[in-house]
Order: C-alpha cells, then structure tokens, then sequence
C-alpha cells in the first residue's frame, strides 16, 4: 500500500508542494483566518476534510465525467462536501461556525481544492487520490497552524485562547499565557502581520532548501 | 580610480548629502529642545544607537562591507526622521521596535540601500501607531503649559524605568491634531477650540514654531540643490488646497489651510521625508504627481480618519504609486517622437 509513489505524495503535500509557502495557493483563508491557533487549526481541518473527500470522490467518478464540463462537475461535488461541513459545524461547532464566518463556504473556491482535483484526482487512481487530498490538506494546515500559533504568540501573548468555542466552556482554563503582563504587539494580529509571517515562512523554508542543497550528497 | 564623466554634475554623495540633510534638521531639533525640553534628545540618541546597531548587524549577516554602508550614515538619518516623527519620551523598547521594523524589515529586507519600496521611517512609525496607539499619543506637553517639564537625568529616567511618582498628565498632552479632532467630535465649534491654550498663532503651541524651523532646514536643502522644489511645493500645495476646500464646505469641522501646514508632521514630510530618493516619484512631473496625491491624503486622513496624523500613511501609500508614476510621466528623450514635424 505504501509505494514508493505513496511515500512521494506524503512528502509532496508536506514539504516539496506544500500548498501554503510553495504553491502558494489559498491565500485569503491562510491570511485571513491565521490570526490565532485555534481557528487556523479548525480551519485548516476543515478543509483538509473536504479535500481528501472531494479528491476521492472526483478520482472514483472521474471517467464518467465529459472532459468538456469536468470543472463544473468537480465544482458541484466540491461544493456538495462544503455544505456538508458547513452544516455539520453549524449544528455542533456553532460558535466556531460562528468565528470562522464567511470561510468555511468559502472553502468552495479556494484554489487548492480544485487544483488538485483538476491536476490528480482526475488523473489518478482513487488511493493516491485520497492520500494527496489528505496531506496537502494536511500541509496546508501545517502552514496555517505554524502563523497562527507564531501572531498569536506575537500579537497577543497566549496560545490556544479561544479553544472553548470548540471544546465547550471547559477548555477556556487551557489557554496558555507565555508571558504575563505582556501587553500584546497589535501589528501581529492585524492583516500586515499576516503577510509578513507568511513572507518569512517561506523566506524559511528557500533557506533551508538552500542549505539542504548546499550540504546535501550530490551538491548540484 | 575616477567616477564616471556622466556624474560629474552630481555634486554630493550620499554621505556628504546625508550630513547635509542631518545639519539641516537642527534647528527644529534646537527649536524642540527650547520649547519642549530636552526629552526629544534620549529619542533622537537611542533611535541612532538602535539603527546603527540593527545596521551593523544586517549588514555582518549579508557579508557586505560594514565600512562603506555605515559611512553614508543613512542609517541615522532613518533614525532621527523616526525620532522626529514619535513621541518624546516613549519607552526605550518603542525606539527600538521602531529601529528594527525601519532599518531591518523597511529597509534591509527589501534588498538595503536604494532598493527598498517604502519610506523606512515611516514604515516604523506607521508599524507602532497601529500596535501601540497609547504610548504613541503620549506627545511631551509645550513647556509652557506643562506642569513640569523633565530635565534631561529625568528624560532618561522616564524612557527607561517608566512613569514612577511623575504622572504622565504633569507632562504630556495630545497634539493639537489629535485633541482637536476629540473636541470636534464631542461638539465645541472650531473658533473655541483654536482660542484655548494648546494652540498658538497659527498651529500648535511650540509645535509651530517647529514646523518653521523644519521649512528653514528644507529652504537649505533647495539652496544647496539637495532636493528640487517640485516635491515640497506640490506637497504643501496640495495640503493648502485640500484644506481650503474642506474649510470653505464646512467651516465649523475643519481647520484651515494655515492650521494644517504648520502642525503634525507636514513640513517634515515635505521636505524631508517625501523628497527620499529611493522611494518618492523621480520625474519632475512624476514628482508633482507624487507629492500633490501624498498632500491631498494627509488632509484627508487627519479630517476623516482615526489617526492623530495622515503624513505618514499618505507618504506610504504614495511610495506604492511612486513606480507607476514614474513609467506614466517619462519625460520626451530629445530628438525622438511627440514634437511637430
């Protein structure tokens, strides 16, 4: 089950193509919902789920579907799964719903869910389809977990506040404070801290690469 | 080794017009000391060591020669428009805040000297009055009016160590920008509010006089040919007008023409930091352009925004047009199309 070609999708999803600070693909969510880790996370799960389901079912009816209208099909799949989770947070997750907005039915047209279901799911078998959706999905999150977690720290001084509005009023005492008095670096939170985060993620990852390149066994 | 011949008209180097351009801010530097204390030189003094600091460090990082860009002291003329722009007295950490976000993300970030988009100045300050609104309100009271004024040990003691037994009432106020715009919204007709203490002939109290001291800095830089007219002109300008049409509308609301030039950061902006080389418009026209837009925004970021003041944001926002104005307002190269046959 786990090929070399499996093995090949995991690491492009996390790593090679990461969604996020390679592709970059989806940036409105990533910048817009990365303010803390809480949502980044809820959102990144989300659409991590109608990922690997999309990609699943687009990869299983892919030779039904006429070449000519095949976006419009995966669109209408892809938005079928949105409403599902979106429902589905309504009823139970409702003040998160509630956080998250605008977003979750925006998942429908953030580019890296069509990507993928254009350029493999509808190319490839249906395992290697889920596997992709899953983990880029799961890359993706990565990234949006990585700049939440960093301008919440930065901006506000906690991580995980805001953690009852998806585990219920208990999980309110489990944020935790990394400095008290610590009066918050406002810049952080608003929209510039977004894109500056997301700039030195990326401007992280080239150097590592680099670095990989220049130390690595076949030097290029 | 000789310089090219085409530069032979060029009259200075940056380290020659960077001297000029810091002789040139003494006098508002001297005129805030008289009329304000001395508080505005721990900012001036940390704000340098800061930028210098983070300078040397980024350059030590990139491996470029530290000699060559730490002699061209643009790195403390970042530092003293910073200064000049925030309060005095701000805590040592909002200094050094400022220094990094101007010398290591504004400036060096964008690839160093001559390369960057924005004003780094003003990027620092525009990054700190959205963070930190409160202790970039704090502007050190005019001497006259302040119940104390601090001494400069006193200066020192209040940037470091915070407010301790002295309340920051004793010797801080808002700026006549700022205080104005509260008076309005809470109702008293303008002639009332320009009749009280804080405000002097025209502008601010003190602050006033500040802003003339600025035009007598930038009236040297235009005699010594280290910036054109088109820039400040246009700028000021453009405030002028913008600020004789909102008045002429609705003269209970808004200050004139005269109120605007000569408080907040509007001399300073249109000599000194709208005419930065790297990052303003650099065809003549294009200059006007730039200028006559960052003019226009200020006045209407101060009459209708939530900021104290609109130079820094309008500068900025120019900056980005500034490239587009530029490929826009290509002067005719002589002898090629346009003319009559």
């Amino acid at each position: 089950m786990f090929t070399q070609e499996a093995r090949d999708i995991v690491v492009n999803g996390l790593w090679k193509q990461n969604p996020g600070i390679v592709q970059i693909l989806g940036l409105c969510p990533l910048l817009a919902i990365s303010n803390n880790v809480v949502n980044a996370l809820s959102l990144g799960l989300a659409t991590t789920l109608v990922m690997t389901v999309s990609n699943g079912a687009v990869a299983l009816v892919r030779n039904l579907i006429p070449h000519a209208i095949r976006i419009p099909v995966f669109i209408l799949i892809v938005a079928a799964l949105v409403t599902v989770v979106d429902l589905l947070m309504h009823a139970y997750l409702l003040s998160l719903y509630l956080v998250l907005g605008i977003f979750i039915p925006l998942i429908v047209t953030n580019c890296i869910v069509l990507a993928r279901v254009e350029a493999f799911a509808s190319k490839r078998s249906t395992w290697h389809s889920v596997l992709d959706g899953a983990f880029m999905g799961l890359g993706l999150t990565l990234v949006l977990l990585t700049l939440g977690a960093v301008r919440e720290a930065f901006g506000k001084g906690t991580l995980l506040s805001g953690l009852d509005l998806a585990l219920g009023p208990r999980a309110a005492a489990w944020t935790i404070h990394l400095a008290p008095g610590y009066d918050g670096f406002l810049l952080a939170i608003l929209p510039p801290g977004a894109f500056i985060g997301l700039g030195l993620l990326i401007a992280l990852r080239n150097l590592i690469e680099l670095r990989k390149k220049e130390h690595g066994p076949h030097p290029a | 080794m000789t310089g090219s011949p085409y530069n032979l008209h060029v009259r200075y180097a940056t380290p020659q017009i960077m001297r000029q351009l810091m002789l040139a801010l003494l006098p508002a530097i001297g005129a805030h000391v008289w009329l304000f204390g001395p508080g505005i030189l721990v900012g001036l003094l940390l704000c340098s060591l800061f930028a210098v600091g983070f300078e040397t460090l980024v350059l030590l990082m990139r491996g470029q020669p530290l000699g060559f860009y730490l002699r061209d002291n643009t790195a403390l003329v970042t530092a003293w428009l910073l200064a000049l722009s925030m309060p005095t007295l701000a805590p040592w950490w909002l200094y050094l805040l400022g220094a990094f976000f101007a010398i290591v993300v504004a400036k060096h970030l964008y690839g160093g000297l001559g390369q960057n988009l924005f004003n780094p100045a003003m990027v620092a300050y525009a990054v700190l009055i959205v963070s930190f609104p409160i202790q970039m309100t704090q502007w050190a009271a005019p001497a006259q009016l302040a119940a104390h004024v601090p001494s400069l040990a006193e200066a020192f003691d209040l940037v470091f160590a915070g407010q301790g037994a002295l309340s920051p009432d004793a010797y801080t106020s808002a700026t006549p920008l700022d205080h104005l715009k509260t008076q309005l919204r809470t109702g008293t007709p303008m002639p009332k509010v320009m009749g009280q203490p804080l405000y002097g002939q025209v502008g601010g109290s003190g602050g006033e006089v500040v802003a003339l001291m600025f035009l007598l800095g930038g009236a040297y830089l235009l005699g010594r040919r280290l910036i054109t007219w088109h820039i400040p002109v246009a700028f000021l300008a453009a405030v002028a007008v913008t600020a004789s049409l909102l008045q002429w509308h609705d003269p209970a609301q808004h200050a004139g023409a005269l109120f605007h030039l000569a408080s907040g950061g509007a001399m300073l902006g249109a000599f000194f930091i709208a005419t930065d080389p790297v990052t303003a418009a650099s065809t003549p026209k294009g200059k006007l352009l730039y200028a006559a837009g960052a003019g226009c925004l200020t006045v209407i970021i101060r009459a209708f925004g939530n900021f104290p003041d609109g130079v820094a944001f309008a500068i900025l926002l120019m900056n980005i047009a500034a490239p587009l104005i530029d490929v826009y307002t290509q002067p005719r190269v002589f002898g090629t199309g346009g003319g009559k046959p």
